[in-house]
This record gives structure tokens, sequence and C-alpha cells, in this order.
């Protein structure tokens, strides 16, 4: 007979969030409830995605936003995904693709529960916003033979030469006036009124205006905020269902008066395990993070003292803090420049600027890429724009690889070694410098 | 291997032609054409299409880059790319920063993949001095939105071409490339009917280094090779195999190796069609010569060219019916999925695709490649044991 030792669980840590943060998940609790409540309520569904997100135009037609990518990354934050992944790759999908697309198609093969528990509802529409990423067109092909439901192309060309022309524009304002809003009217049964999409629009814009500041209070020393990890909680609720909404503005207002309530008393960013604590490096990050162990990742870098005062990544639903504003004076054209200028639609030289940019602006000690696996929007090209970023700047890069949702690319001692010897390098590039001043 | 099987034959000395071009990593052929004449220039292109008529309108010619095959050390181009990223850009970064494409003037990088796009711009900033274009093409074929998006982006291009030579691009110089080419592309239609009705006279591997030889070749010789090779062809006596009749499709991009070509046969499997070098006959009728022509050839686009995984397909029912009739049009009996390593567009095309030929009890096969997989035996049993069981199942 052998002898089971047991031990007593530890109480779960209790995890320190700002008031926003508390705020902000209310927001994204409540917006996952209406979706779950949509068959009682007799709300419409449209999903679509991050990157082109049309949430103004959408809610001109009293549809419900869903994002599979953001239902990905809930699954992810849960440990859920890997699970789906595995469900996916076992009815024949690749190892090698995607795996925001296998998580969501796992997901439905298990029962689409969604964060809240219940069941995610079918979508009524598939609006297929094709921006700045490939396999975006693959996953909704892949949705519509799964749901059978009414699918629109929106086809945002790329920027390849690092311009918006008159061509791309007037190319996607057509295919907004002749192919998008009448499949939604008709979808949603509900007219199009520009004017309604002209006081989204307007509203956009506060919000728009308070997320720049927010992003842009990483230029104090110390920060006030961390701009990658903490910045994902920043952009969610203008990068989802709430852009163009009341919600927003009063969400962006109150961060925005909380993050200069902390520039005021010289607080660094609140972490899960609390303030921060001395600022010792300012980073800029390329690339997503891994969700799948998103507070250990970020753990590597204020256990050190490291604080993300720029990243890429909370510019691919937007790029505001280079000066875009939605205009409701020119509304589709509007949308249409929204769409072409997001960050994986902008060429490999384009994001290689931003880059050099945000770590002179914010006076950033150097760049660090996470490199995603099956993300080859991001991907592709980062060893490039390491080096000409290392070049331009003359501050030390460093590259990590994970993946976004899939727990088995994520290798926490790897990872961990590789950012310890990057702040190695950044101590002897200071150490340099002092001694040759 | 060809020519030592033909022995002197008109056949083989086509294909042994044809296999010193694909051979050919320094493209000697194309660097002579361009040293002919001093204002001659050379446009490399990537898959899967690009109007390769306006290139030749311009006076220049059109260069195929697809990589480096499994006969080039890729020294440089790993350091550009992670381990999980396919391997035709690595190769092609290889040509380029090894001097291979030294004489290249321009090059076009045709919307395929985020990994080829991510390319051009990278081919912007390693090779300044080239004129080098990222080829957009529409996802929305409607004449009134996606043709006028093309057209225009046609006019950029052709402006682009035309300060490259110095002097505009004439209407009728269009008109005769579109000539051209089209001529080209009926004998390329030919050859695979040819392939599809007798595939013991035409084995895969030639066929595919003809298709290559036309990616370095000048249209007009590549059109004479391929009008060669079919009246050979046709009257040389080839032994006829118990094989079974397959559509390979998923190659479009990174290129196979030819000897995982050569092994599909050697399986016993007769490849009667496939989608290798699509952009030898994207456009599957005659672009009209007369007219506007790059409105004729934005038409062509829109409603004449070939269905694959860079294409969104508008319409559910049409999801993959083009394998379906392939396999029908060939009197094929099953498909082989080949689809490269890490290549996104094939691998999440791939479970849409098998499901429409499930549902239309086609067999299928899959497996995976690089254009440098050395070990071709676990292919040539998994293709031959595919064979097996096809002939098995025709028997009963």
């Amino acid at each position: 007979m052998s002898t089971v030792i047991t031990t007593p669980k530890a109480a779960p840590k209790q995890v320190s969030k700002d008031d926003s943060m508390v705020k902000q998940k209310e927001m994204m609790a409540g917006h996952f409830d209406r979706l779950t409540d949509s068959p009682q309520t007799g709300k419409k569904v449209c999903n679509t995605f991050v990157p082109g997100n049309l949430n103004e135009l959408i809610m001109c037609f009293d549809l419900l936003n869903n994002l599979p990518e953001v239902n990905a990354i809930q699954s992810g934050l849960r440990r859920q995904s890997g699970a789906y992944v595995l469900e996916a790759e076992k009815i024949g999908h690749s190892e090698d693709v995607c795996t925001y697309v296998k998580s969501d198609i796992g997901m439905m093969a298990k029962g689409n529960i969604g964060p809240n528990g219940k069941r995610m509802p079918d979508p009524d529409v598939l609006l297929l916003s094709y921006t700045g990423c490939f396999t975006f067109m693959k996953w909704f092909e892949l949705l519509r033979e799964q749901y059978k439901c009414e699918t629109i192309m929106l086809h945002t060309p790329y920027m390849g030469d690092g311009k918006i022309t008159p061509n791309m524009i007037q190319y996607m304002v057509k295919q907004l006036k002749e192919e998008v809003i009448p499949k939604l009217e008709r979808v949603s049964g509900v007219k199009f009124d520009i004017d309604r999409l002209r006081e989204y629009l307007k509203k956009s814009v506060k919000a728009e205006d308070d997320l720049v500041k927010v992003l842009q209070s990483a230029k104090t020393k110390p920060s006030p905020i961390d701009a990658y990890f903490g910045g994902i909680y920043y952009i969610g609720p203008m990068f989802g269902a709430f852009r163009g909404t009341q919600d927003a503005i009063d969400y962006y207002s109150f961060l925005r008066a909380e993050v200069e309530e902390r520039i005021a008393k010289g607080l660094g960013p609140v972490t899960p395990d609390g303030d921060m604590g001395k600022e010792k490096y300012r980073l800029v990050v390329e690339g997503p993070p891994n969700y799948t162990n998103f507070r250990q990742f970020w753990k590597m870098f204020y256990d050190e003292g490291a604080v993300v005062v720029a990243s890429s990544y909370t510019k691919v639903g937007g790029v505001y803090d280079l000066g875009f504003r939605h205009d409701p004076d020119n509304p589709l054209e509007t949308l249409a420049e929204y769409c072409l200028g997001v960050y994986t639609n902008r060429n490999l030289p384009q994001r290689i600027d931003m880059l050099a940019n945000y770590i002179n602006e914010y006076e950033a000690d150097g760049l660090l890429i996470n490199s995603i696996k099956s993300c080859n929007s991001f991907s592709a090209g980062q060893l490039l724009i390491m080096r000409e970023v290392e070049k331009r700047t003359g501050k030390p890069a460093a590259f990590v690889e994970s993946d976004l949702v899939d727990p088995r690319y994520f290798s926490a001692a790897n990872i961990k070694n590789r950012l310890e010897s990057y702040f190695q390098m950044v101590e002897q590039k200071r150490a340099g410098a002092a001694a040759a001043a | 291997m060809a020519a030592s099987l033909n022995g002197g034959s008109k056949v083989a000395g086509i294909v042994a032609r044809a296999q010193a071009l694909f051979d050919d990593l320094s493209f000697t052929t194309a660097r002579e054409w361009k040293a002919a004449s001093p204002e001659r220039k050379v446009i490399g292109y990537m898959p899967i299409y690009v109007p390769r008529e306006l290139i030749h309108a311009a006076g220049m010619l059109p260069l195929g880059v697809v990589g480096g095959g499994d006969s080039l050390e890729v020294i440089h181009g790993d350091a550009y790319y992670q381990s999980y990223i396919c391997r035709i850009p690595r190769s092609t970064i290889e040509l380029g920063v090894s001097g291979r494409l030294d004489f290249v003037d321009g090059m076009l990088f045709p919307s395929i993949c985020d990994v080829i796009r991510n390319l051009s711009g990278m081919w912007k900033m390693m090779f300044p001095h080239v004129y080098v274009r990222y080829f957009d093409v529409p996802q929305n074929y409607k004449d009134e939105i996606g043709g006028n998006y093309y057209i225009q982006e046609l006019v950029e291009l052709k402006e682009a071409l035309a300060e490259l030579r110095g002097k505009p691009i004439t209407d009728d110089e269009l008109r005769h490339s579109i000539a051209v080419y089209n001529e080209n592309r009926r004998l390329v239609r030919d050859l695979y009917a040819f392939r599809a009705q007798k595939p013991w006279q035409t084995p895969a591997s030639e066929i595919y280094l003809l298709m290559r030889a036309g990616l370095v070749l000048p249209v007009e010789e590549h059109t004479v090779m391929l009008r060669d090779y079919l009246a050979a062809v046709a009257v040389e006596e080839r032994p006829r195999r118990d094989n079974c009749r397959v559509v390979l499709t998923g190659v479009f991009c990174e290129q196979p190796p030819l000897n995982l070509i050569k092994s599909l046969e050697l399986a016993g499997c007769y490849v009667v069609d496939d989608d290798l070098q699509l952009v030898t006959r994207w456009l599957t009728s005659d672009c009209p010569v007369e007219g506007d022509p790059l409105r004729n050839l934005a038409l062509a686009f829109l409603h004449h060219s070939e269905s694959t995984a860079a294409k969104y397909e508008p319409d559910l029912a049409e999801k993959g019916q083009h394998l379906v009739r392939a396999v029908k049009r060939t009197n094929a009996e099953g498909v082989i999925f080949a689809c490269p390593s890490f290549c996104d567009p094939a691998l999440l095309d791939r479970p849409m695709l098998q499901h429409v030929l499930k549902a239309a009890n086609i067999p299928f096969i899959a497996f995976k490649y690089a254009e440098n997989s050395g070990q071709m035996q676990p292919i040539r049993e998994q293709a031959g044991t595919f064979a097996d069981s096809i002939k098995l199942w025709s028997a009963a």
C-alpha cells in the first residue's frame, strides 16, 4: 500500500490591477456576454479581424462584432488553446500554420465555448477584412466552409511602395459602396445611414486622441506604462468592439487620467505583482507576445526592471500615434485609409523607420524582437529589421522566439537566458558610452 | 538522365537543353541575352503570376526566379530567416547576395503570401539600385471594382518599365506581346493536353524542365522549343507502364526537387496535371489582341485565370472545383498534395480542397517537401502505396 502525501494548496497570489484594467475587463466581459446572449436577444453577429476592423460601420447595421483573433487570445490566456490547436491538427490542419486559426477551428470542434463559459454564437456574416495578413483570407474561407454564411471580402492592397495611392483608396471605397454595405444591409435588414457612421467616427476620434496620449506617456522617465504587456490591455477596446462608442470615450478618458496621475507621482507601470519598482531598461518591442505564458513572459521583464516604452504590436489595429485619425467628413475614405495604414500592411522599410524612430523618440536602450513561429506577416524579415535598426540607432537588439497561442513553442528557460544576456549587453553598451564620454 | 534514356533522339536533345538551363544557377542564357545589346534589361519575377507581356513589350526579358533548388548551398540566406520560414526566400536571397542576379534590373514580387510580400521590402533595402515592385492583384473580380483597380496597377507597372527603358510603351507593342504570349500559352496547353492523353510519352520531369526553360528563355525561343518537343515526342516510341494517373497540386511556389517529380513516376504515378509554373498558363484562354491591351489583360485575369490558393474564391460552391475538374478533364484517378513546409497558402488551403475531393470520391495523399529535400524514399513509398491502392480499387 502506498502512502499519498498531499501538500496544502497555497492560496492564489493576488494579482495587482489598476482601476483602468478592471474597467477594461468589465467592458470585454460585457461584450462576450452580449455575444453569447445573442441567440436570445436576436442580435446578429459579424465576425471580422482586428487589422481592418470596421467597428463603426458594423455598428451602423446593429451587428455585434466578434473577433476570432481575440477569442484565440482569450483561449491562450486561459491555457485552453493548446488543446484546441491539437484538435485542429487532428482533423487535418498542418502543424506549420497559424495557431490563431487552429485555436479557433479547434475551439469550434470542441463546442465553441467562449471565455465566459457559454457557447459562442455562429456568425451571420463574415466580413473578411483582408488587411496585412494573407492567412486571414484562408481563415475565413475555412470558417465559411463551416458556417456557410454570407462572406464579404474587403481587399486592402498592401503598401508595397510605402505609400497610399489614390487608386488604392478608390478601390477600397468602391468595395465598401458596392459590395460591403449592400451585403451588410441585406444580412442585417438595416438600411445604411452615412450620418450615423459620421457620428460613430466622431466618437472614435475622441478616444483615439486619449489613446495616443496614453501611449506617448511612455516618453516620460520613468515610464508610467508598459506599452507592450500593459499596452495590450489599453488597445483592447480600441481594436475590438468599442471604437466609436461612448464606452470607449469614457474608458480612454479614465485611463488617461490614471496615467497622468502616475506621471505626477513619478510612478512606473503597474504589473501583476504590483508597482514595478526602479526602471532600469527601456525597450522597444517588435512582434506579438506569447499568450499562453503571458504573465510569466512579462515577469521576465519587470523582474529585471525592464519596461517596454513602445511596441509595434499595439499598432496592428491602427497607427494613431503616427497621426492617423478617423475623419467624419470623409467617412468611407477614412475607413479605407485606416485599413491601409495598419502596421502589418506597411512595408519593411516603413516598419524599420517606425521602430528606429521609437528608439530615438522614447530614448530606449534597444530593440527586442519576439518572433512568432506561426505569424509570417510579422516574422518574415525580422532578422533584417533587427540588423537595420541596430545599425541606424547604434542601440543593441535581441531576438527571442515563441508563438501566439501554442504552448509547445514557449521555452521559458531559453527566453529568460536570452533576455538576461541582452540586459548585460545593454549594460556593457552603457558602460562603453560612459567611458567614451 | 532523360537524355541518356533516349539516346541521341531529338527529344533527348531538347530535354538536355532544358536540363542545362535548369542546372545553370548563374542564368548564363539570360546574361548572354542582355549582353547582346546595351539597351537590353532583365526583369526578374517570383511565383505565381506577373503579366510578362508588359515586360516583353518594353523590350525586356522576363526572368522567372523560383529559388535555388537542391543544388544551391545556402550560406547567407539562412541568416535572414528563422527556421520556421519556408526555403524559397532564403535561397532567393542567396541568389541575390551571391551575385547570381547582379545583371537583373528589376524584381517583381507578386501577391502570393506574407513571406514573398515582405521579401519585396527586404529586396528594396538590400538591392537599392534595382527597381523593385510588390505586384498586387485584385481579390475582387468585378470589372468596375477589381478590374479598374488592376488596370491602374498595370498602368503604374507599364510606366515604371517605360521609365527604365527611357521611352513609353505603346499599345501596339503591348498587343504584339499579348499575341506572342498567346501563342506560347496555346502550346503549353497543347503540351498539357497531350500529356493527359499519353503520359507515358511525356514524363512529368520532362514537362517540368520544359516549363522551367520558359522562365529563363525569351518567349519566342521557348515557343520554338515547345513546338519542336511536341512534334518530336509524338513520333518517338516510349514504353507504356502500368502506372496510375494523378494530379499533382500545392507545388505552385517553392519548387519540389526534380528528383521528387521523378520519384513519383518511378513509384507508379503518371502526373497528368499539376500546378507547377502556373505563370506559363495562368491565363486559361487567349487574351484578346484588339482593343485596349491593359483592359484586355485585366479582364483576362479576372475571368479567365487559374484558381490557386493565393486567390480568393468568392463562391463557396466553387471552392476546390478546379481540382475536381482537373481530375475529370485528365481522367486522373487521384490527387497528390505536395506542399512546401511552412507554406501558408498551400497548407491552409489543403483541408478545404481535401473535403471537396472527399465529397467527389477522389482519393488523395499528402506530404510536405522543401526545395532541398534529399530523401525521396519515404515519398516514393507513400506514392507507391497510393498507386497500388488505386489499382486495387479500380480492379474491384
